[in-house]
C-alpha cells in the first residue's frame, strides 16, 4: 500500500500542470468567458476519487498558483478552491455514486458556490461583476465534467492510483 | 486496509486555518507591496507551464520564416529597404528638430527631456482572467534588472499599458482597455487635457468629464499627455471616434479608439521616460536615487522669486 502511494504523485501533478495549461491555452474572444475551470476539475475529481491524499492543503496551494497564473488577488482563489475541496471531500462519499448527469449537478453547485465567493471578494475591493461572469463558467464546467470525469477515471485506473 | 471514513476533524481546522491565511495574503496584496516577493517566486514555477503554452505560438513563427519561400523573403527585404530609407530620411529632419527643441527649450528654462531607453519584449500568448485587459510579457527582473512594476510600454503605432507585476522571467501587464487603468492624455490638435479610461471592450476608450462645449472633434489625436509621471509626454494614444452631447447631461459623451494594435501586437517596446534611472515608486515625478523630497524643496523658493 505504501509502494502505491509514492507511485501516483507525479501523474497527480501531472494532472494538475495539464489543468493550468487547458486554462492558459488562447482561445478566441468569445469562448474565453465560457472556458470551463479546468483546474477545478481536476482537483475535485482527486478530492473526491482520493480524499485520504488530495484535500484542502493541495486545493489552497493550486489556488495559489492559478492566482499567479491569471494575475489575479494573491489569495482568492488559494481561498476558493480550499473551500471546493472540504466540500468536495465531505461530500465524496454521496457523489461517487450519483450518477454522472447527477455529479454534473453537484460540480455546478460547487462552481457556483466557488463563483458567489469570488463576487463577494471583488464586489468588495472593486465594482462586482454581473451574475453571469461566474455563472457561465460553471455552467460550461458541469458540461464539461462527464468528458473530465471518465478521462480522468481511465487515468487512475491505467496507473493504478488507489 | 483501506478505511471508510478517512477524513477526521483536521480537514476542517485546516480549512479555517488557510482560510484565515488567505483573507491575510488578499488583504496585504491589495493595501500593500511585502506580497510580491512571494507572487514572484511563484511566478517562477508558473513560467514553465506559460512557455510550455506559449509552445506552439513559437513553433508556428519558427515554421512560416523557414518554411518561406525565396521570392516572398525577397519581397519582404525589398519593402523593408524601402520602408529602412524613408524612415531614416525622416529621422535626419527628427534629429534636427529635437536639437532645436532642446534648444528652444533651454532658452525658456524649462527642463528638457531626455531621451527614453527602449527594450523590445514578446508577448506571451496566454490566456489570463477574460474580464481583465490583461497580457503577459516574455521580459522580467532576470533578463533585465531595471525593468520596474509601473513601467510603460508601446508597439510601434502608439500606448499600450503599463506593468503590473514583474517576476524573473515574466511580466504582467495592465492594458489602456483595462476598467481599472487611466491615462492622461491631452489632443494633439490644441493641448486640451483629458483622462482616457478603460472600458474593458479592447477597442474603446471613454474621455470622461469633458464639458459639451469643450473643442474636440471626431478624429482628433490623442496623445499621452506625460503628467503623473508614469507614461513619457507625446506618444499616440487614441483617436476619437465618437461624441454624443446631450444638453441635459453636464458632460460630454466622448468615446476613442485605442492607435495601439492591442489585439495584434506581439512585439512591445518597455520605455524608460527618465532615461536610464527607474523612476520613485512612491512618486513617479521624481527618480528614484534622486535626493529626497525635503532637500528639493528649499531652492523652490528662490527660483518662484526670481521669476516674480
Amino acid at each position: 500500500m505504501k509502494k502505491n502511494k509514492a507511485q501516483g504523485g507525479n501523474i497527480i501533478l501531472i494532472s494538475f500542470v495539464v489543468g493550468f495549461v487547458l486554462s492558459m491555452i488562447p482561445l478566441p474572444q468569445v469562448l474565453q468567458s465560457v472556458r470551463p475551470e479546468f483546474v477545478a476539475i481536476v482537483l475535485i475529481y482527486w478530492c473526491m476519487a482520493l480524499p485520504n491524499r488530495v484535500g484542502v492543503g493541495i486545493g489552497w496551494v493550486a489556488g495559489l498558483f492559478y492566482d499567479v497564473s491569471t494575475d489575479a488577488l494573491l489569495g482568492q482563489h488559494a481561498l476558493t478552491f480550499a473551500i471546493i475541496a472540504f466540500l468536495a471531500i465531505k461530500l465524496h462519499q454521496q457523489i461517487r455514486v450519483f450518477p454522472i448527469w447527477q455529479q454534473a449537478l453537484t460540480i455546478f453547485v460547487l462552481m457556483m458556490f466557488q463563483g458567489t465567493i469570488t463576487l463577494w471578494i471583488t464586489g468588495m475591493l472593486y465594482d462586482a461583476p454581473s451574475l453571469w461572469t461566474v455563472m457561465v463558467p460553471a455552467i460550461s464546467t458541469a458540461i464539461f465534467w462527464p468528458l473530465g470525469y471518465l478521462i480522468m477515471r481511465q487515468v487512475r485506473r491505467f496507473y493504478q492510483i488507489n | 486496509m483501506k478505511l471508510l471514513f478517512i477524513q477526521g476533524p483536521s480537514q476542517g481546522y485546516r480549512l479555517i486555518l488557510l482560510a484565515l491565511l488567505s483573507i491575510t495574503l488578499m488583504t496585504l496584496d491589495h493595501r500593500t507591496s511585502y506580497v510580491n516577493s512571494i507572487r514572484s517566486s511563484i511566478a517562477v514555477l508558473v513560467y514553465p507551464v506559460q512557455y510550455l503554452v506559449n509552445f506552439p505560438a513559437n513553433v508556428g513563427d519558427w515554421a512560416s520564416e523557414s518554411f518561406s519561400s525565396r521570392k516572398t523573403l525577397q519581397e519582404d527585404n525589398a519593402t523593408l529597404r524601402t520602408q529602412n530609407l524613408i524612415l531614416t530620411t525622416q529621422l535626419q529632419k527628427l534629429n534636427f528638430i529635437e536639437s532645436e527643441n532642446i534648444h528652444l527649450r533651454s532658452l525658456l528654462e524649462s527642463s528638457k527631456r531626455v531621451g527614453e531607453r527602449i527594450l523590445i519584449a514578446e508577448l506571451l500568448s496566454v490566456d489570463m482572467d477574460p474580464y481583465k485587459q490583461q497580457v503577459t510579457i516574455n521580459k522580467g527582473s532576470a533578463s533585465n534588472d531595471d525593468i520596474y512594476p509601473g513601467q510603460p510600454f508601446v508597439d510601434a503605432k502608439g500606448v499600450m499599458g503599463k506593468l503590473k507585476h514583474v517576476s524573473p522571467f515574466s511580466s504582467t501587464a495592465l492594458l489602456i482597455t483595462d476598467p481599472s487603468h487611466s491615462l492622461p492624455v491631452e489632443v494633439n490638435r490644441n493641448g486640451l487635457r483629458a483622462i482616457a479610461k478603460g472600458t474593458g471592450s479592447q477597442t474603446q476608450l471613454e474621455i470622461p468629464h469633458l464639458p459639451n462645449n469643450a473643442d474636440i472633434k471626431v478624429g482628433d489625436l490623442l496623445v499621452t499627455s506625460g503628467l503623473g509621471c508614469v507614461f513619457p509626454a507625446g506618444y499616440p494614444a487614441a483617436r476619437v471616434v465618437e461624441i454624443n452631447i446631450d444638453p441635459s447631461l453636464p458632460f460630454a459623451e466622448v468615446l476613442a479608439e485605442p492607435i495601439a494594435e492591442l489585439d495584434r501586437s506581439s512585439e512591445v517596446l518597455l520605455v524608460w521616460p527618465g532615461g536610464k534611472a527607474k523612476p520613485n515608486p512612491a512618486n513617479p515625478c521624481q527618480l528614484e536615487n534622486a535626493a529626497p523630497a525635503e532637500k528639493t524643496i528649499p531652492p523652490e523658493p528662490v527660483k518662484e522669486k526670481k521669476a516674480s
